[in-house]
């Protein structure tokens, strides 16, 4: 067989932590390896050194550990740039919320350095956040259910007023709890302001099926790719466990009504919930993509893929059909490794 | 043969969760020299601990500040906040750069006079001025921003049988969306007693309102806030010139504005999450340019931002007392300052740099100060190099309040000096004497003696 | 003062407890001082090499010596 030589290219990936609530780096990093076009080679960044990724040779050729986002994006840049060294890196996908505006911070400096990213920009970031969540929707017309920010406990008697009962008290960062009582909204409010701090954001209740789309936007206001997912089984963490693609053109539009009112650039994930009059309630939104999104390169539209494409500068045609009814069902696995490994990780930041 | 440099011995547990040296390795540079000049050779000199300021680094936030409004808008005027930094030397490096006063009390008014600042370019803020404070201010024709209605009310009578109007201003306090509200000062916006406070200095026809003035809040992170409260304050103008025929001439916006400091709690650092002070002049001067002033009529925009003008440029130099390993095994490393003098450090993650170089072997250790005081805790956790008895850190940004709000308590405050323009320095506070702690104290006859 | 048999420390500062399964990484001077304690030297040996060897003081080694004995004792890794 003759074969054309390929472009090799370099691509590090984050959220390396394919555990039981994984992050999405692993399958980002099959997603990439599953495109012919390229000869990649899979840099890692790892936070912390027992990151399974980390171990798994055959399709992650080196790692490096990389500062804590809470070290800022000049440590961060200055570790980049002593990989880049190294490694000669051509695009980076970041999968971690907590690292997203470090990265976007910097991406501008790293494009000068010739590593390309392709993430959405500051106020995206910001605008789709879940305090702002509720104000976004009401500016694109989108389906968002209505919440109040509150920062004292005695603001939960007026919220009562205007939502019926159950409603959702939920933490700035993380966690959210039902109360069906203004006494239990009240303990959650304490408690949530106990542990993640004010303000606290209360939210009408939406009853029906959750659906979730990731989608890909060029950043022009055009979608690349949109796949809708309905979760089969979840873990008690509420995470997936399984899940099958649907067929809904009306998940589609909603994906790229997003997209083309926020001009979004990179991948994202909707958290939706359809109520049963079928209506679209978007939940929140993910800055990123899922840990499920191996799924979309399984069904036909390989999205991490398609986002190293753009990161390279390359031209991406939007992807137009998927196959419906592609199942994924995760697993763990045990991979066997050996103390060097570890002590090597942990003392020298490389392995 | 000269011996190999001396670290002491290091273990550390391989944790899954812990932080690798490697990655905090980028995070510590050592800095060894401030504006040119060595941190040995300053604290060899002025002693330790030592506050050193880098009168380059305010001359240069405060030019980019100006610069971000005035581009912006026609007409700005700063006034230095008194109360972040009364030194005279600061205060005059302002003043020299065109800076007005901003006052919060008759001795730091009266500071403003000593310095030379004309009495009409002193703004006199705050809830306690004396009645004699306020004949003063009126005589000087100060810029009176009223508190409360005690003071619009013995305002009124003291101009009583004046022949040239004092110049006011009130204090608004309002809800901009920002938690929490400081509606503590002033007088509020949204139930309209704003409002009525200026029906009433209009109606007595004794008091000149010329300016209206608000101050949001502390170490705000929301330029956006900025526009709200700008466009009310537009508001209340337009209503006194189109209702009242009382048109203002100034609108105050106050300060707030944060430096680049880490608040505890916060997960990123400040640096990268502190908006720039250029989104907050687009933020108030889009708003007022925008609300519908004929351009010969816009106000004049005065902003009093302290903290984000001299944060950068005040440093603390000091050295390690001791180091010992607490009952749960964590270093902790004492130092030669507390928070009797860098009482910032109840609110801010200072960022602290050792001022020697040192391998990158680090611990997670507590800084404790020198008070014989439980609470005397510089930082909670820190990951830095071992650091020996004598090793000299240089702790940022700790130039706003900290000499202002620093104890005399337990220890005399240090030296405090000036690097000028030409890296020279300049001792701008000399370090407290037992004479001059005690000239102001004075023991009774009977107390004179006793035997032991 | 006597390291436990079992340890295993590696030149360039690794050390590993197979009874515990804890690993721990040294700096230059512990791993020093380590693998001479694995040597069986006795500790006022080692510091007399130190002090040789290194620009430091007796009363200062003297202070770092017990503050990593009693850390290498939290960490099980010494014989009682």
């Amino acid at each position: 067989m003759n074969e054309v030589a390929k472009r090799k290219i370099c691509v590090a990936v984050t959220g390396l932590n394919a555990i039981d609530s994984p992050g999405p780096g692993i399958a980002v990093i099959r997603g990439i390896l599953d495109c012919t076009a390229w000869d990649v080679k899979i840099i890692g960044l790892s936070y912390e050194s027992l990151e399974p990724g980390i171990y798994m040779h055959d399709i992650v050729t080196k790692t490096y550990q990389i500062p804590y986002p809470s070290a800022g994006s000049e440590a961060l840049y200055n570790r980049l740039i002593q990989i880049h060294e190294q490694e000669q890196i051509d695009v980076i996908i970041p999968n971690f919320d907590a690292e997203l505006q470090n990265f976007i911070k910097i991406s501008k400096d790293l494009k000068k350095e010739g590593i390309g990213t392709f993430l959405p920009s500051l106020a995206q970031l910001e605008a789709r956040d879940k305090v702002n969540l509720y104000n976004f929707g009401k500016q694109h017309n989108l389906l968002v259910p209505a919440d109040r920010i509150i920062y004292k406990a005695e603001d939960l008697k007026s919220v009562i007023e205007q939502f019926d009962f159950p409603i959702v008290v939920k933490g700035k960062y993380y966690e959210a709890v039902v109360a069906y009582t203004l006494e239990q909204a009240q303990k959650a409010f304490h408690k949530l302001q106990a542990k993640w701090g004010l303000p606290i954001i209360v939210q009408q209740f939406i009853n029906g099926t959750e659906i979730n789309i990731a989608a890909l936007g060029d950043g022009k206001g055009n979608t690349i790719s949109a796949v809708p997912m309905r979760k089969l089984y979840i873990t008690d963490k509420g995470k997936a466990w399984a899940g099958i693609t649907l067929e809904d053109q009306s998940l589609i539009d909603l994906a790229q009504h997003f997209i083309s009112a926020t001009k979004w650039s990179g991948g994202f994930e909707l958290e939706i919930m359809r109520t049963t009059d079928n209506k679209p309630y978007i939940m929140e939104i993910n800055p990123r993509f899922p840990a499920w999104i191996y799924l979309t390169t399984g069904a036909g539209q390989n999205q991490p893929a398609a986002l190293v494409k753009m990161a390279l500068g390359e031209e991406v045609k939007p992807y137009t059909t998927y196959e419906v009814g592609k199942i994924f069902i995760r697993y763990s696995w045990d991979l066997i490794t050996n103390i060097e490994e570890f002590q090597k990780i942990s003392a020298f930041g490389e392995l | 043969m000269s011996k190999l440099k001396y670290e002491g011995p290091v273990i550390k547990k391989m944790n899954a969760g812990l932080m690798n040296k490697f990655g905090t390795r980028t995070e510590y540079q050592p800095v060894k020299h401030i504006e040119g000049v060595a941190v040995k050779d300053m604290i060899a000199k002025y002693g330790s601990p030592l506050f050193v300021l880098s009168e380059r680094q305010m001359r240069n936030n405060y030019q980019a500040a100006l610069r971000a409004f005035k581009t912006r808008y026609p007409k700005v005027q700063f006034a230095w906040s008194y109360k972040t930094h009364y030194n005279n030397a600061v205060c005059n490096v302002y003043h020299q750069e065109g800076s007005w006063a901003e006052v919060v009390s008759g001795f730091e008014y009266h500071k403003a006079l000593k310095n030379g600042v004309p009495g009409n370019k002193i703004i006199f803020n705050g809830p306690d001025k004396s009645i004699d404070e306020l004949n003063e201010a009126i005589k000087n024709d100060s810029l009176i921003h009223i508190d409360h209605f005690d003071e619009l009310y013995a305002l009124i009578e003291l101009s009583d049988n004046l022949s040239k109007k004092p110049r006011v201003a009130i204090r608004v306090n309002m809800d901009t969306g920002i938690y929490p509200m400081w509606d503590r000062f002033g007088f509020n916006y949204e139930n309209g007693t704003a409002w009525n406070a200026i029906t009433k200095i209009v109606a007595s026809g004794k008091l000149n309102l010329v300016g209206l003035h608000c101050h949001i809040g502390t170490y705000m992170l929301a330029p956006w806030a900025y526009a709200i409260a700008a466009s009310k304050l537009c508001d209340l103008a337009w209503h006194s010139k189109n209702q009242l025929n009382n048109p203002i001439q100034y609108l105050d916006l106050g300060g707030g504005f944060p430096s680049a400091n880490t608040l505890k709690g916060a997960y990123l650092p400040g640096s990268d999450t502190v908006p720039h002070i250029e989104e907050f002049a687009e933020a108030i001067s889009s708003t007022i340019i925008s609300y519908g002033f004929k351009p010969d009529e816009l106000p004049l925009l005065i902003l009093e931002s302290g903290r984000a003008l001299i944060d950068d440029a005040g440093y603390l130099l000091g050295s390690v007392l001791a180091n010992k390993r607490l009952s749960d095994g964590r270093r902790a490393t004492i130092m030669d300052f507390g928070v009797n003098i860098l009482f910032t450090s109840f609110w801010y993650d200072h960022k602290i740099s050792p001022a020697q170089d040192f391998t990158h072997h680090s611990e997670d250790q507590v800084l404790y100060g020198p008070l014989c005081m439980n609470i005397d805790v510089v930082r909670e956790s820190v990951n830095l190099p071992v650091l020996n008895k004598g090793d000299q850190v240089v702790v940022h940004k700790v130039g706003a309040y900290n000499m202002t709000q620093w104890m005399q308590f337990i220890a005399m405050r240090p030296n405090v000096i000036m690097i000028d323009m030409k890296g020279e320095n300049h001792v701008i506070r000399q370090k407290e004497t037992l004479q001059y702690m005690e000239m102001l104290e004075e023991t009774p006859q009977h107390l004179k003696d006793f035997k032991l | 003062m006597k390291l436990k048999k079992n340890i295993a420390t590696s030149e360039s500062g690794f050390v590993f407890n197979p009874s515990s399964g804890d690993s721990f990484s040294l700096n230059t001077i512990g791993a020093e001082i380590l693998l001479q304690m694995k040597e069986s030297k006795s500790s006022e040996e080692i510091k007399k090499d130190i002090l040789n060897r290194y620009d430091v003081d007796k009363s200062l080694l003297e202070k770092d010596w017990d503050d990593f004995m009693s850390q290498l004792r939290d960490n099980n890794l010494l014989e009682f």
